[in-house]
């Protein structure tokens, strides 16, 4: 009943608007008005657009500065801060050159709106203008990309000799990380070994892989460089950790990496943000599946010191899954059982 | 030169001849006639444009309201609603894909390119058709079984395909990955397939006929930047559309005959698959290969539009001409050759990174020339606000707003943080998406008097700008600050993450923004659909404009024009040429008798005119 009720006043509505329709046709028609070239027309859609030019350059601004600490990450890497910089520079320079052309595009409309007396000026080129403005914005790009470039090489260049590394491999729909343990080398892994627990395809006849081990979140140290080794099992999924402004896709069949310094720890943020519950998380940004938006993992940031403690706590992936012993080969067995600590 | 019109209007009387007997099968379905072509592809265009629409107020809701009860689109939507009447999470992805294919190919490439390309170019250059009448319909009718394969593909059980416009493999080689990469993923392929061989049928077309079918006197120095941005369109189509062929061919094998070409080292559903040796990254170069340009295809027909639009309702010429020309040119060039920036954190090699941020950046000089030289075209004008001219000025605001955000994504290193993420979304939807629509909507107010022969309702046109231009401002603007948060795109919900807790209210605020938006395009609808059959008749020339479309008949038949073809004395901006006692003088005015409001360099060529008139005159 009642969704009948509805239909009909929607019909009634469009019955209404129709008919009002055909009434203003019949008495603009009546009234020989029919030229677009009406005045009161124009001053009307010229008046439109420079209230929207003004209310909207007021709700910008005002908006920008009442939410600027919800949308802006407190950032948390050393890179980070460059590029935070980059990117607030490059939004001085945008914000202005939107401002000024938003301006002229609404105001000009304004001051020049047709009137049957007027005569628009014939000015079909200007030579000087259009190559100062050929210039004026090649020069500011010139800029913005030399600093942008050279924030970009010393981002991507190789990673330091003593970078913490972390392998962080992606799959439908969570994270695993691996660390390489106390020789400080990751074994060889291969996704044709990998089963229910082996979720790595950890490959037990390589002995640096004897003491990897598998921990439930990724922990750091604050003011050290970090290497990411990235992975992926089975579809691209991308690693982005928006506090330390580091992204980049894990492929399956080509392992990417990224590397960088993350200054501020767990922590500290949270007495930053006043946040006892504050975790930095890692999230999947590449569509990867149903569960995409629920891939997350977290990061701990630790002071130096406790991430030494922490990697000495942690169990070799071996000693907590002694079956796969059987997969080591018999002249390894021995030293596997010394590095895994059994 | 006089044994040739008489040739023509051989040719004429023949012609008439033959549409007196034209069915309506060949007047209306498989009609060679480029003018019902174009209307076929705006019609199926605005069909499209509301299924994407309407896709995208799904997923809006889902976002906007995560926790309402969808239970009365259960008509609709059947078992994608789950038992609480939530939408389906892989649904959602579903949505999402296919709100960005129908956009991207079926309403701004096929929509926009197919419904004014066909249209303009014939009436503008002043030809009688298109080269190959024949290969315009089959082009219209590939397209036609294109968007009928897509269409089947949203109705099939496993859904349609949901790994992102951009069908990056693995997700959408392996059905294993998701369910929408089953039959509906094959669907999409072959419907791609279809549409490319529609999109070259018509590019060579469009190229053909800029080349060989100019009227006399109609130079390329002539023509109007309508004509010059879908001939540039139209190459940049034929030489990038073939890329996404070969791209789609090889994750056909993929998926089907088990090649490796973008497969490797994949553990999937409990079992490691044998492919190896293959490359995501591959796919993803030769996607963008097409995708970047298609950008542009999108995007330069909407400029060339507006370049018209603003001129002849500014009274002015356009600002810089050669400028504008050169612009294009030099955005087409550099369109090939800026693909990876979609691909700096996609693991290639940083150093490539580098150089595609440097061909980047240099793309926006030629597009920050254009946007200058439109606003000086407003500069001193005396400007009329026809709905056509209000949608041109908000496609260079969008351009001007999107573009700029392009700054900080084209940069690789901020991109870093950017990439994905909803600020993304932001860019291209007001770059690329509205500005593009607008183009598309100036285009149809401006020419519905020529493809119809009656007027549309300008008040009612007005009130349908205002609301879209500041809706499509409410829903995309605040998409910005959502992707500085870092919000990635393409979730179903942010209540995993601490980081994504924040903005409820504005996402909620942007969803019912887009509502409203959609709901005023139904002012549209009736404007437009009411207005072919009722709509007031329209004069000959109601914009009073200077190109050749407006020198045919009120409803022109096939062939264009009834006698023989106009000659062409001059560039089609002569707008409020100083001496003249007019606003405007048509391009088929000789320039010798206008000796009032020649300029210098003009009084000479009008001599030779009055001259080579003489000859053909004894002759």
């Amino acid at each position: 009943m009642l969704s009948l009720v509805i239909w009909i006043s929607v019909i009634l509505v469009a019955v209404i608007l129709f008919t009002i329709y055909r009434v203003y046709t019949l008495v603009q028609v009546a009234k020989g008005k029919q030229d677009t070239r009406d005045e009161n027309n124009t001053t009307w859609n010229a008046t439109m657009g420079m209230i929207f030019l003004i209310g909207g350059i007021i709700a910008f601004f005002w908006y920008s500065t009442k939410e600027f600490d919800n949308y802006t990450l407190p950032v948390a890497s050393d890179h980070g801060v460059i590029t935070d910089n980059l990117f607030w520079i490059t939004m001085a320079v945008t914000v202005f050159v939107f401002v000024v052309t938003q301006i002229l595009l609404f105001y000009f409309p304004y001051k020049y709106q047709y009137r049957e007396s007027n005569t628009a000026s014939f000015y079909p080129h200007n030579n000087k203008l259009e190559v100062l403005w050929t210039i004026v914005p090649a020069v500011v790009l010139t800029l913005l990309i030399g600093s942008g470039l050279k924030a970009w090489w010393d981002i991507t260049d190789e990673a330091p000799q003593d970078a913490e590394v972390v392998e962080i491999v992606g799959y439908q729909f969570a994270w695993a990380s691996r660390y390489p343990g106390k020789d400080k080398q990751l074994g060889d892994a291969d996704y044709k070994l990998i089963d229910v627990d082996n979720q790595m395809g950890m490959d037990f006849s390589d002995k640096s892989a004897f003491d990897d081990f598998l921990p439930r979140e990724i922990h750091i140290p604050k003011g050290k460089p970090v290497l990411f080794k990235i992975k992926a099992r089975d579809v691209i999924h991308s690693v982005y950790a928006p506090h330390f402004r580091m992204q980049m896709n894990a492929v399956p069949g080509m392992p990417t990496q990224f590397w960088f310094v993350p200054n501020k720890s767990t922590e500290d943020m949270r007495v930053e943000l006043g946040n006892p519950d504050f975790n930095y998380e890692l999230v999947c940004n590449k569509i990867c599946g149903k569960g995409h938006f629920a891939m997350r993992y977290l990061i701990v940031v630790d002071e130096p010191e406790d991430y030494q403690k922490w990697y000495a706590e942690q169990e070799p992936w071996l000693s907590q899954n002694p079956d796969y012993l059987a997969n080591v080969p018999d002249n390894l067995k021995e030293v596997a059982m010394i590095s895994a600590g059994m | 030169m006089a044994v040739a019109e008489v040739q023509i209007e051989e040719h004429d009387v023949h012609h008439d001849d033959h549409e007196h007997h034209d069915s309506f099968i060949s007047k209306y379905i498989f009609s060679t006639d480029h003018k019902t072509i174009a209307k076929q592809f705006l019609i199926t265009g605005i069909f499209w444009a509301l299924i994407g629409g309407a896709l995208s107020l799904l997923f809006r809701l889902q976002l906007g309201f995560p926790d309402m009860d969808l239970g009365f689109l259960q008509p609709i939507l059947g078992g994608w609603l789950t038992d609480t009447g939530k939408l389906d999470t892989e649904f959602y992805l579903a949505l999402v894909t296919m709100h960005g294919t129908i956009m991207v190919f079926f309403v701004l490439t096929a929509g926009l390119s197919g419904t004014f390309s066909n249209y303009l170019i014939p009436l503008q250059i002043g030809a009688r058709d298109m080269a190959s009448g024949f290969m315009n319909m089959l082009s219209y009718w590939f397209f036609f079984l294109s968007s009928v394969i897509m269409f089947i593909s949203l109705f099939i059980e496993t859904g349609p395909a949901s790994g992102g416009w951009t069908v990056y493999p693995p997700l959408s080689a392996l059905p294993q990955a998701m369910s929408g990469s089953g039959l509906g993923m094959t669907l999409w392929l072959v419907s791609m397939v279809f549409f490319i061989a529609s999109t070259l049928l018509g590019g060579i077309n469009y190229i053909t006929t800029v080349i060989n079918l100019r009227t006399e006197g109609m130079t390329f120095s002539r023509l109007p930047l309508t004509i010059w941005a879908f001939f540039i369109t139209a190459v940049i189509g034929l030489l990038s559309f073939p890329v996404l062929f070969s791209a789609a061919l090889l994750l056909v094998f993929d998926r089907s005959f088990g090649t490796s070409f973008y497969l490797s080292d994949i553990y999937i559903g409990g079992e490691a698959l044998p492919n190896t040796g293959g490359s995501p990254i591959l796919y993803q170069h030769l996607f963008w290969f097409l995708g970047h340009p298609e950008v542009y295809i999108v995007l330069l027909p909407a400029l060339g539009i507006t370049s018209e639009v603003i001129s002849t309702n500014s009274r002015k010429p356009i600002f810089g001409y050669q400028a504008m020309i050169i612009s294009m040119l030099a955005i087409a060039v550099l369109s090939f050759i800026v693909w990876a920036h979609h691909m700096f954190v996609s693991g290639m090699n940083p150093f490539l990174g580098s150089i595609f941020t440097i061909l980047t950046l240099i793309i926006a000089v030629p597009s920050a020339v254009k946007a200058f030289n439109y606003i000086t075209t407003l500069w001193r004008g005396n400007i009329v606000f026809t709905p056509a001219m209000l949608f041109s000025i908000g496609l260079v605001s969008f351009f001007i707003s999107g573009g700029l955000t392009g700054l900080f994504l084209g940069n690789s290193a901020i991109d870093i943080n950017l990439h994905d993420t909803y600020f993304v979304v932001a860019h291209f939807h007001l770059v690329m998406g509205s500005a593009s629509f607008f183009g598309l909507m100036a285009g149809v107010y401006h020419w519905f008097p020529k493809m119809f022969g009656r007027m549309m309702d300008s008040t009612l046109g007005h009130i349908h700008f205002w609301m879209t231009f500041i809706g499509v401002y409410l829903v995309f603007f605040p998409l910005h600050y959502i992707g500085i948060a870092g919000f990635p795109r393409r979730y179903y919900s942010f209540t995993n993450f601490d980081a994504f807790s924040i903005f409820t209210d504005l996402n909620a605020f942007v969803s019912v923004a887009a509502i409203l938006t959609f709901a005023a395009q139904f002012i549209f609808l009736f404007n437009f659909f009411y207005n072919i059959f009722r709509g007031r008749k329209a004069p000959a020339n109601p914009w009073n404009s200077t190109t050749l479309e407006w020198t045919t008949p009120r409803v022109p038949g096939h062939g264009n024009w009834p006698g023989e073809i106009p000659k062409v004395y001059r560039w089609s901006y002569d707008y409020s040429k100083p001496g003249s006692d007019k606003d405007f003088i048509p391009q088929t005015v000789p320039l010798s008798e206008t000796p009032e409001s020649n300029l210098p360099h003009e009084n000479e060529m009008a001599s030779k005119e009055s001259v080579a008139k003489k000859d053909a005159a004894k002759a």
